[in-house]
């Protein structure tokens, strides 16, 4: 398997970033603070307005590096895409499959019944690790419906029921998340997933973390050639990256969620590293951020085995593999799209 | 297939003659799926090119005239492409040069990595280069040269009738595959280690018994039969 290189977040909101040979080099003030070799690159996440040259754009897109500007705060701003790259026949086989609601229902189905067996993971580790102190009534409540709606799936026969099972598995394994956050608890609660603006400590955590998955899963299709805006069960609106949305669905409990229960009962993050902002919504502070951003880092550098391939991996390529397993999967060489399984 | 002249907008790349030598696959990952990760290999095989790929370079020494990251063209192979170096060799007979006196023949010479190959993929691309020339400039080149980085030697290759038959046979290969615009599967053997495009490859993918359909139904079933 390929080796997992390192993404650059630049985390200082007056970097500007530019290129000097095959070298990234971060200035603040027109002084150089840092520079690394494109090589040892696999993506570029720069909070901050300032932005880069487009030499150095050049050097991204030359080199399949990743490059994507957010607001001091987290919030998605823009993308840099070279010219587009790959396999023009695998990116029309998407768009046929896509046009296809048969076709593109049973891709979405993977992705789902990937998400759910994994949020159903997410619960019975916790609910088996911290048994003593949770409800445990109360998740198996969750986890039953859980089961019920996943063994729903493989008869289902339409997008819309497939949505409507996938919502309704969605709401009630977020509130029964909170039981899962064991410290800090007035600081850290779920009562509901919000999102534009997230309203409280632990929706700012979950929407930064997805803001970061994003930006690999979207990087990641670009790598192989796939078109990130045309997805199979998200569906096709201006400006929203279909496919990276319902690629991230398996993957947000595995390195999202539980990423977030972690820094909160850890105390790797705490009230102090959050904002609430005049107009209601919640975010990080720098700090926070970084904190946040260490611990993604370093979770990307452990090693898992994928229960397809049977290959150890590290978890940074996770949606590297998949994207590669979907283009795979369109370009003929196996019968499905195999969601990834957390063990 | 023999003696079809294929227009400008089907030629393929030629260096994809030493890619489907090793592997069809390997081909299609790199000019069907526009696939190609550098690795150590391919990035060392750039420093080396990096003298010789100066168009705008050519020396003389006398009985020699050296013309560098010349373009080539062959409208029967349907393959085109840029030879590191092509050497203008003073004899009796050949074609005349511009600038120069007398006739020449001419030479194609490709930089190499590393130490002589067991197998053919050096020897087919330097014979389509060949093959170029000759349509190109109608002569005949009996002979091409490599120089090896790693023994700093050349090393001369005749251009038999067996190696031009089979550099004709691959480069239809290309062209049957591009056309179908398919990725045959992986042949998976030793030379998968050697592979700069292993991991996109996924060599033992394409040979999996375990279908995904199986794969998925395996999953919920073992999930749904866990208690929380």
């Amino acid at each position: 398997m390929r080796k997992l290189l390192n993404t650059l977040y630049v985390t200082t909101p007056e970097s500007y970033l530019t290129r000097e040979g095959e070298n990234v080099i971060v200035r603040v003030e027109n002084e150089e603070r840092f520079r690394i070799p494109i090589h040892n690159l696999e993506g570029i996440v720069c909070f901050g307005y300032m932005g880069a040259s487009p030499h150095l754009m050049r050097l991204c897109s030359d080199n399949n590096v990743g490059l994507s500007f957010l607001t001091p705060s987290g919030k998605f701003l823009a993308r840099v895409n070279g010219r587009v790259r790959g396999n023009v026949l695998l990116r029309r086989t998407q768009y046929r499959r896509a046009d296809c609601c048969d076709a593109s229902l049973e891709i979405a189905k993977s992705f789902i019944i990937g998400k759910i067996v994994n949020c159903r993971t997410v619960l019975g580790r916790g609910a088996r690790d911290h048994g003593a102190v949770i409800d445990c009534d109360r998740v198996r409540t969750v986890d039953a419906l859980l089961i019920e709606n996943l063994l729903k799936i493989e008869g289902c026969d339409s997008a819309d029921t497939l949505r409507g099972i996938e919502g309704n598995c969605a709401k009630f394994y977020f509130i029964t998340l909170d039981e899962l956050i064991l410290k800090q608890k007035d600081d850290f609660y779920l009562i509901e997933r919000n999102r534009r603006p997230p309203l409280d400590n632990m929706n700012a955590l979950l929407s930064f973390l997805y803001t970061l998955l994003a930006h690999d899963v979207e990087s990641a299709l670009e790598t192989v050639g796939l078109d990130p805006y045309v997805g199979f069960f998200h569906t096709d609106r201006p400006g929203r990256a279909s496919l990276a949305l319902d690629m991230m669905e398996e993957l947000r409990p595995f390195l999202a969620d539980r990423l977030a229960l972690n820094l909160v009962n850890m105390k790797q993050v705490s009230a102090g590293d959050f904002l609430k902002k005049e107009n209601g919504g919640v975010i990080l502070t720098e700090n926070g951020r970084k904190a946040v951003i260490g611990a993604w880092q370093k979770r990307k550098q452990d090693t898992i085995t994928h229960p397809y391939l049977n290959e150890k991996i590290s978890i940074g390529l996770l949606p590297y593999v998949q994207a590669m397993l979907m283009a795979r999967f369109l370009r003929g060489d196996i019968d499905g799209y195999p969601p990834y399984f957390m063990n | 297939m023999r003696n079809v002249r294929y227009p400008d907008d089907e030629l393929l790349a030629l260096s994809g003659i030493q890619h489907i030598c090793f592997c069809p696959r390997q081909w299609a990952l790199i000019h069907v799926e526009r696939q190609w990760e550098e690795n150590l290999r391919t990035a060392e095989g750039h420093l080396i090119h990096q003298r010789v790929d100066d168009p705008f370079f050519t020396e003389s020494r006398g009985d020699i005239v050296i013309s560098r990251a010349f373009p080539l063209v062959s409208h029967t192979l349907g393959l085109y492409g840029v030879a590191d170096v092509v050497e203008y060799i003073r004899s009796g007979d050949g074609i005349s040069l511009p600038g120069h006196e007398g006739l020449w023949t001419m030479r194609p010479v490709e930089y190499k990595r590393g130490k002589p190959k067991t197998d053919e993929r050096d020897e087919v691309q330097l014979c389509a280069q060949a093959i170029c020339l000759e349509e190109m400039f109608g002569v005949r080149v009996g002979r091409g040269d490599f120089y090896y980085n790693e023994i700093r030697r050349r090393v001369p290759l005749s251009l038999s009738a067996e190696l031009r038959e089979r550099v004709r046979s691959l480069s239809e290969e290309m062209h049957d595959l591009f056309k179908k615009g398919v990725t045959p599967p992986a042949d998976v053997s030793r030379k998968c280690n050697l592979c700069s495009l292993q991991n996109i490859c996924m060599p033992k993918l394409t040979k999996k018994t375990l279908s995904v359909g199986k794969y998925v139904r395996k999953h919920v079933k073992e999930a749904c039969s866990k208690d929380v």
